[in-house]
């Protein structure tokens, strides 16, 4: 049982702890898992969640900056007055539960939808999309010193490398094709500086409570490069849920977020924010025709994947509305 | 020829009864399955009714477009490789017509609620 194995680790570094309760899988692929479980402590359960690589499960995919260092991120973040989770513990190979690390549950909405439409977050939403840009600026100063080790990739790079995934999937796609010409003919070429990069900092990975922005997740595709990579990245079309006329995440408008960024004390480019929301579109469709190959080769037979590679050409109509659009 | 009903009809027919006599009874995760599964019969159909005559006309853009013919598969394939050498761009008379169009109908078999797709075909 998986709660035995945590209470045993939960006595380890929580003074006091006396049980472990209400352990339930949120989710979980074939690599990764999330649970929920609460800490019995003398002054009231402590809310806790365990993110991990089950044992036998230790490489991580190439992209993946790795449990380790999401644990490390997270805490930096933390730290610096990031919204974040705090981090309890690192797991070790003696508590038998795998690669990763536990941190304190923080209560609020995952849920895009839900977000975007329940009551209950009626009043935090008109001041997201510039909340979310002082966030951002915050993420994009933390101490390069105090980093993780993680993977650097300028726009050059990043063009191959998503070139390399497209042409390997053998699905030739003449949109994919234009916007791939589009991305090369406007590599706007280095930046004029290289901070910590989210990577995949969109409505979905955010708990947001009726105060707003509560915590940043899934830091797994971290690394260092373009600041603006992650603001073209919340704008992509996929992210807006339907609400298609208020770029970030669906809250609000670009000039909000850069608002919210430059009051943070740093500098936007909003000709690279568009070069990166065109990369990030380009980006989500190959996803999905990676999500129909393992459908089809992998063992993930699921009928999930499947509807998945079908929204590829969801990504191919915003590409198409970015780099040629209709008259209004 | 084959008989009918006609496949539209043996789809149409197996997911209006997953729909209104199962999706009722079910819970939880194997709802949220069963939804996904209505929604791929659905999508079937909607490729079942749409697919011949866009194919077709898809062909045809092609073709006056390459210049050469073949299936629309084979024609997907050039007009991709003329876009990499950049033999063709959105200069191109006709190119960004072509894609629009054909897009267009993939959505329409796809994802027709995508907001996207609504609000271009609010256009045509």
């Amino acid at each position: 049982m998986i709660e035995a194995e945590l209470f045993r680790s939960a006595q380890r570094w929580c003074h006091g702890a006396t049980g472990v309760t209400g352990a339930a899988k949120l989710s979980g692929g074939a690599s990764q898992e999330t649970w929920r479980f609460d800490i019995t402590h003398p002054d009231g359960p402590i809310g806790a969640i365990l993110r991990r690589s089950p044992k036998g499960y230790g490489a991580a995919p190439t992209r993946a900056a790795g449990l380790a260092a999401e644990a490390q991120l997270m805490q930096l973040a933390y730290e610096a007055g990031v919204p974040s989770p705090r981090v309890m513990h690192v797991l070790t190979p003696d508590e038998n539960l795998g690669i990763g690390f536990i941190m304190q549950r923080v209560e609020g909405e995952t849920i895009a939808r839900k977000i975007l439409r329940d009551d209950e977050y009626a009043a935090a939403r008109p001041h997201l999309a510039r909340q979310i840009g002082g966030v951002l600026a915050g993420l994009h100063k933390l101490p390069q010193d105090k980093l993780p080790e993680l993977r650097r990739r300028s726009a050059t790079e990043e063009i191959s490398e998503f070139e390399r995934d497209y042409r390997s999937l053998n699905w030739p796609k003449p949109v994919f094709e234009l916007a791939l010409r589009w991305l090369r003919d406007h590599d706007p070429g280095p930046s004029s500086e290289t901070t910590l990069v989210h990577g995949d900092f969109r409505n979905g990975n955010l708990i947001i409570g009726a105060d707003g922005v509560r915590a940043v997740l899934d830091w797994e595709l971290a690394h260092l490069g373009d600041p603006m990579e992650d603001l073209g990245w919340v704008c992509v079309n996929s992210w807006r849920f339907g609400e298609i006329d208020k770029p970030v995440g669906g809250f609000g408008s670009r000039e909000e977020l850069f608002a919210g960024y430059e009051a943070a004390g740093r500098k936007c480019d909003p000709s690279r924010v568009k070069f990166w929301e065109v990369m990030g579109t380009l980006r989500w469709g190959i996803m999905c025709g990676g999500m129909m190959q393992r459908f089809r080769e992998g063992p993930d037979h699921s009928m999930e994947r499947a509807m998945i590679g079908r929204r590829a050409s969801e990504t191919e109509i915003d590409l198409l509305r970015l780099l040629a659009p209709r008259g209004s | 020829m084959q008989d009918e009903p006609t496949p539209v009809e043996l789809t149409k027919s197996v997911a209006d009864f997953l729909r209104s006599d199962i999706a009722p009874l079910i819970e939880g995760h194997q709802a949220f399955k069963l939804r996904v599964a209505i929604n791929i019969l659905d999508l079937v159909t909607r490729q079942l009714t749409r697919e011949e005559g866009s194919d077709a006309s898809e062909v045809e853009r092609l073709r006056a477009l390459l210049g050469v013919d073949g299936s629309v598969a084979d024609l997907n394939r050039v007009l991709a490789d003329r876009i990499t050498r950049g033999e063709v761009d959105l200069a191109t008379s006709g190119l960004a017509e072509h894609l629009w169009q054909t897009t267009m109908d993939k959505l329409a078999v796809d994802q027709p609620n995508y907001a996207s797709y609504k609000r271009e075909l609010g256009r045509d």
